[in-house]
């Protein structure tokens, strides 16, 4: 018997239990289109709640992008991305700019796949949500018809900051905003600038 | 003591399915022929609060009938919840991480655990002193000393609000009342009802008759009419209750003026929360109440208040 959508059950459950998270629906309705969600980034917590805030079917064709060196090591972290969460392990050597990265990018979204991607690289103090890197770019360019949804993370660094094992549950928040796309002749600064600027703008709202 | 047996027991409960029945039915009636937008608005969260409050009635009910360990791990998880909705609204730092998991983990389990074992004299003093003093210790090692009072105090306040004052409730059921043993249950029901009717009744005459605002700035529902109208009802029937209590009716009619009085205090100090805060709840746990210390922040006042009368006068 195959245990991961079991397993993907309970995690989902468990996760939502322990950071309270529920999906707020700004600007996007929640739809099985393709999307990429891209989120602020301050607890290992952040991947799972997205994940765990998504409807099951939305949730079943969304991968996570995450990092090779945190999830990629034998045991339990592997099972879990490669089995549960279906995660797209990637090296961020270069953070989600590095060329690698953005190929295995590119494939998933060409076979259909809706994607969880952190633009800031590596995770925040929770205050302030950092430069994005430029991969968002490239992937509005490459594939101008998926939609980018920007979510924002409220409190879960909170519930689990940086360096901290043992989590305090708090109630987080996963925002969803309206869905972004490259307009006509924008450079790369100022499509970055804006979708940085969608996500706090989602943070203001409370 | 039987719940099932315990023919007054049976009576308060019938009343309260009666008092449900009858307010579904109203509520019912009022959303077929109520047709206007904005009226129909509050007559959709009034039925959605009539639905919470049948699921509310059955869960407690159920924890009464388990004895005294069952009403204390409601209380104790409400508190949780409780702490749980305080804490987020409160900006905290990083710094009091560590504080926060002995606030959620230590403080609030062993704070019932006392009320289980019945240990009083430390239930008394375990999170006014010894939280008190070890919540800035805990602050103070992790080395960040900016806002430092501020984020001490406000930990300390949610853990004696959500956790402190609420274990109060259950706590009734330790007391030993000569010609009442083994009958805490009902103390602790009849507290529930007249706390909880005196909000309800204060709602109904607030929407039905409110004119003058208390505190306008405050909260915009809290009307002289409704309040005072809330009150003298909900004592009214806090005072024909008094059969189930070891109180004479006049003393029942003094404690359950003192129950709305303190209720609707705290009413008050949790509304200032959280308009400071600028959230018009504490959560969303509760469909048409918002969040758990919505339903129970009059609860959090009353509740050490009528548990020291009790015990003053009457153990």
């Amino acid at each position: 018997m195959n245990t991961a959508p079991v397993a993907a059950r309970l995690l989902a459950g468990l996760t939502r239990l322990i950071t309270g998270v529920r999906a707020r629906w700004a600007g996007a309705a929640p739809t099985t289109a393709q999307r990429v969600y891209y989120a602020n980034h301050s607890s290992h917590l952040d991947t799972l709640v997205i994940w765990a805030s998504l409807p099951a079917p939305i949730r079943a064709r969304t991968r996570p992008v995450a990092a090779a060196d945190y999830w990629d090591r034998p045991g339990l972290r592997r099972w879990l991305a490669c089995q549960v969460l279906n995660a797209l392990l990637v090296e961020r050597a270069g953070g989600c700019g590095s060329r690698e990265a953005l190929r295995r990018i590119d494939e998933s979204l060409a076979a259909g796949d809706s994607l969880i991607l952190f633009p800031e690289g590596t995770r925040g103090d929770g205050t302030t949500v950092g430069e994005l890197k430029p991969g968002l770019y490239f992937v509005a360019r490459q594939r101008p018809t998926v939609e980018l949804v920007p979510v924002y993370l409220q409190d879960l660094s909170r519930i689990l900051p940086k360096g901290e094992v043992l989590p305090v549950p708090l109630l987080g928040s996963a925002t969803f905003g309206a869905p972004l796309a490259l307009a006509p002749g924008e450079d790369r600064h100022a499509f970055l600038q804006r979708a940085r600027a969608a996500l706090i703008g989602l943070g203001a709202r409370g | 003591m039987n719940l099932l047996t315990d023919p007054e027991m049976l009576l308060l409960l019938g009343g309260i399915g009666g008092l449900l029945t009858l307010s579904s039915l109203i509520g019912w009636a009022l959303d077929r022929r109520v047709r206007e937008a904005p009226a129909r608005l509050v007559i959709a969260n009034l039925n959605a609060r009539i639905r919470s409050w049948w699921i509310m009635t059955a869960v407690f009910v159920a924890a009464l009938a388990t004895g005294g360990i069952g009403s204390v791990i409601l209380f104790a998880l409400t508190s949780f919840i409780a702490l749980r909705e305080f804490i987020t609204l409160t900006p905290t730092h990083r710094a009091d991480h560590r504080t926060l998991f002995w606030a959620f983990f230590i403080f609030a389990p062993v704070q019932y655990l006392l009320v289980g074992i019945q240990w009083y004299g430390l239930f008394a003093i375990f999170i006014p002193v010894y939280a008190f003093l070890f919540i800035p210790l805990r602050s103070a090692l992790a080395g960040d000393t900016e806002d430092f009072l501020a984020r001490t105090a406000k930990i300390q306040w949610g853990l004696m609000i959500a956790v402190y004052c609420v274990s109060h409730a259950p706590a009734l059921l330790m007391l030993e009342i000569p010609g009442y043993q083994g009958e805490g249950a009902k103390l602790l029901l009849y507290l529930i009802i007249v706390v909880q009717l005196s909000d309800v009744l204060q709602y109904v005459f607030g929407k039905t008759l409110g004119k003058h605002r208390i505190v306008p700035r405050l909260s915009p529902n809290k009307t002289w009419e409704g309040t005072v109208g809330g009150i003298v009802a909900a004592t009214l029937v806090g005072t024909l209750l008094w059969w189930v209590t070891p109180f004479t009716p006049w003393a029942a009619a003094v404690i359950a003026l003192l129950i709305c009085l303190t209720g609707f205090a705290g009413g008050l100090v949790m509304s200032a929360i959280k308009r400071d805060r600028g959230v018009k709840d504490f959560g969303t746990l509760i469909e048409g109440h918002g969040g758990i210390l919505d339903r129970i922040d009059s609860l959090c006042f009353a509740a050490p208040v009528f548990f020291h009368v009790v015990r003053y006068y009457y153990t």
